[in-house]
């Protein structure tokens, strides 16, 4: 009942008629793909061309309406849809080839599905008579994608071509977002069909985001008023909600004057330069959060989905709390951690409406502020520990320091962050600070090295005048280093920050904190001389090894108008602190020092 | 055996259950391949499955799921299929009392003496109806419960039971209420 070539074999002999030809309303399937993305608003595409989507090309060559954006390799065009797609709040789009061009894209779309990532991927595919020939780079995308897609489309006739685009952007969009792909055999791009506008197209009843429940807002609000020790924890939900979800956020904050912190995702959405804000929690947040989450009395998840990062070992993660959590999907919720409370629904409309639900009673502000005085001097204590200090130099530079220096000299501007993944990834989080939401941009659940630099790029695309800084360590970087020519080519002046301790950093500290130190094939041997690299490429490259010269280092990549490849030279044996080790509980973090080797359980150490 | 996988296995306290969901979906080219490969990709059991159309002009298809899980596992389960696109709605028909629960065997018998005779007995206690016959063995189709069908094969095993094909669990809500 379900196999392709019932669906296909099926439909084969209506489409060829020549009568078809003949009617001038008819587009081919390539026409009417661009009048359905032109339709949804679609301004960019990330894309690589190859043999099964020629005709798309050859339709996008003759508008001016889409931007194509041509990537160096297609994972690197999956990323920059995403930095376009979580700096803007637009749908990223990816327009790559089949067999190749779409494995390729595999890491970047199971990405997109992680972090929540709304995107639409166009594959090409061979002709509907060769599927299942093994016919030259043909392979399954759809079978392949099936798992690291939200959802994924074999267009087997024209006709339905754009109904399914406007299908795939609608689930894209909606509730939690996610990577959607169309597959589209080569013969369908020719095949001619009438457009169908996204107002009549066939609209299936998917993904639907519920009403606002008033009696769950009562019985929340009933918990806050009666909470002592309350935090709110944040995630990327909020940020993909919107930017009035952050406002939303912010003002319900202030009103209850309950203290914030977030999830690695979800950094901006509450600005770091509140005195409500608590820093990241989780593995490498801070002492504050996490004791305030492991003691507090009411938690309230917004967008969070209770990450291995975040909770820590779970049979002791936050014991004493209730436990509100606001998601906008149903699947999200009690998946790891059971909550007291699950409100399904989008983060900024839910928001609004305990805000307002909170407003009704006059004088509440001050009563809450005079019941939580005991816990705001908790949290001051906490705070007291600094946990984020490192010890500095002035012999070598510190990574935390570069990264504090550049996060002084670029405040201000308006600027857009993005990292790979490893230590320098963590630093970035803790001493680069966020006041607006979609500024930050990095993998938090795939842990993808290599995002950052194709990221920026898409970022840079979205907003052309802004300052856009990828933070990188000089492993990952090399995992996406083609895309240098992406940013020289398409005039994207993009600064990529690395912090180049000549090790795969995170995996070294984790095997001397886990293995006696012995690092097995973490050292970067025979790294590339990154100034020439850049200089190769067409751009620029600057490097600095003494913390002296730092300040006006990073004075000169801001003045240059092309992309740049900052070699900073950092200590190499520096770890990331605080750190809670696997296995462990929120108020088991360890601080900086080295590492004495019974840090982590047996169990723990099992854990990645 | 100590935890085989990276990550932790949390002390399940609540009681594990059997669960039987039905699963309305738009019959369209993987929708099954859909289902299966969540099923099998978060690690959930999946005891026995079925699968038809059930409304041609809706492209509709039915597909049952007998899987097992604690209270909290089963929720999950739900909810995560009915994030799937093509899937209409999920029923838990456990959930109800009641529910009927119905399946058909084929039941291959080759013995001869004492022994067919017991499995002849034994068919009519069971209402079996013989399909085919030879001297020597015999085709019973029966259909019921699973436990049902389950007890009935446990007896026949030492009477020459040499083949077996099940169509797995169908359901349906008693009452007037439709899905």
């Amino acid at each position: 009942m379900m196999t392709l070539l019932d669906k296909t074999e099926a439909r084969a002999p209506a489409q060829s008629a020549p009568v078809a030809e003949l009617e001038p309303t008819q587009k081919a399937g390539a026409e009417l793909l661009l009048d359905a993305l032109e339709e949804q608003g679609v301004e960019v595409i990330f894309g690589y061309p190859g043999g099964a989507v020629l005709p798309i090309y050859d339709a996008l060559h003759q508008r001016e309406t889409i931007r194509h954006v041509m990537v160096r390799h297609e994972q690197g065009a999956v990323h920059a849809a995403e930095g376009y797609a979580r700096s803007s709040g637009k749908v990223g789009v990816v327009l790559v080839t089949s067999g190749p061009g779409a494995t390729n894209a595999v890491t970047g779309l199971t990405d997109a599905l992680l972090d929540s990532i709304p995107l639409v991927c166009i594959t090409g595919q061979v002709a509907r008579g060769l599927i299942g020939t093994d016919a030259f780079q043909e392979c399954d995308t759809i079978g392949i994608t099936r798992a690291c897609t939200k959802h994924n489309y074999l267009v087997g006739d024209a006709r339905d071509l754009p109904a399914i685009v406007h299908e795939a952007f609608h689930v894209a969009r909606n509730g939690r977002p996610g990577p959607v792909l169309i597959d589209i055999p080569k013969d369908v791009q020719f095949e001619r069909a009438e457009y169908v506008t996204r107002r009549v197209a066939r609209q299936r009843n998917c993904i639907v985001t519920p009403p606002v429940q008033p009696k769950e807002i009562e019985r929340a609000v009933e918990l806050m008023r009666q909470a002592h020790r309350p935090v709110f924890y944040t995630g990327g939900g909020v940020i993909n909600a919107g930017v009035e979800a952050s406002a939303a956020l912010r003002a319900l904050a202030r009103e209850t004057g309950f203290p914030v912190t977030s999830t690695l995702m979800g950094l901006g959405a509450f600005p770091a330069s509140d005195p409500q804000w608590l820093g990241m929690l989780g593995m490498h947040g801070s002492f504050e959060a996490n004791n305030a989450m492991h003691g507090c009395d009411l938690m309230i998840a917004v967008g969070a989905r209770f990450d291995d990062r975040v909770t820590g070992r779970l049979d002791a993660f936050s014991p004493g709390s209730r436990k509100i959590q606001i998601d906008i999907d149903p699947s999200s919720v009690n998946k790891i951690v059971k909550v007291d409370m699950p409100i399904i629904g989008d983060a900024g409309t839910i928001l609004e409406a305990l805000l307002t639900q909170w407003r009704k009673r006059e004088n509440e502000a001050a009563a809450a502020r005079s019941r939580l005085s005991e816990w705001n001097a908790q949290i001051q204590t906490w705070r007291g520990k600094n946990s984020f200090a490192f010890k500095n130099s002035d012999q070598v530079i510190k990574p935390q320091f570069a990264i504090e220096r550049l996060y002084q000299m670029t405040r201000g501007k308006d600027v857009y962050i993005t990292t790979e993944v490893g230590q320098h990834q963590m630093w970035a989080a803790q001493h680069f600070h966020f006041d607006d939401p979609n500024r930050w941009m990095t993998s938090g659940g795939l842990g993808t090295m290599g995002y950052g630099l194709p990221a920026a790029i898409g970022v840079q695309i979205a907003h052309p005048d802004a300052l856009v800084i990828d933070i990188a360590g000089d492993a990952s970087v090399q995992m996406m280093m083609q895309e240098m020519s992406t940013a020289i080519q398409h005039d994207l002046p993009v600064k990529i920050f690395i912090l180049n301790n000549e090790y795969l950093g995170m995996v070294r500290q984790w095997q001397e904190l886990l293995h006696d130190g012995r690092y097995s094939h973490t050292y970067s041997e025979s790294l590339p001389d990154f100034v020439k690299l850049a200089e190769a490429y067409g751009g620029a490259g600057l490097r600095v090894e003494k913390p002296g010269e730092l300040d006006d280092a990073i004075k000169e990549m801001l003045a240059i108008d092309k992309p740049v490849l900052f070699d900073c030279r950092v200590s190499g044996e520096e770890n990331v602190f605080p750190m809670i080790p696997s296995g462990a509980a929120h108020n088991q973090m360890l601080f900086g020092g080295a590492f004495t080797g019974d840090e982590v359980s047996k169990e723990g150490r099992v854990q990645v | 055996m100590e935890n085989a996988s990276v990550y932790p296995v949390p002390q399940e306290e609540a009681a594990v259950a059997e669960s039987i969901l039905a699963v309305i979906v738009d019959n369209e080219p993987g929708v099954l391949s859909r289902v299966i490969g969540l099923i099998s990709a978060r690690g959930y059991n999946i005891e026995s499955l079925t699968v038809a159309e059930v409304d041609a002009e809706k492209h509709r298809s039915r597909i049952t799921v007998v899987t097992r899980g604690t209270p909290q596992k089963i929720e999950q389960i739900k909810a995560q299929l009915g994030r799937l696109v093509p899937v209409r709605r999920v029923i838990d028909i456990s959930e109800e009392t009641d529910a009927l629960t119905r399946e058909l065997a084929l039941v291959k018998i080759v013995s001869t003496g004492d022994k067919r005779v017991e499995a002849m007995r034994l068919a009519e206690i069971f209402r079996a109806r013989p399909l085919d016959t030879t001297h020597t063995s015999f085709i019973f189709e029966v259909t019921g419960a699973r436990d049902k069908i389950n007890a009935f094969l446990d007896l026949l095993k030492p009477l020459g039971l040499t083949e077996v094909s099940r169509t797995g669990v169908l359901s349906i809500r008693r009452g007037s209420e439709a899905e």
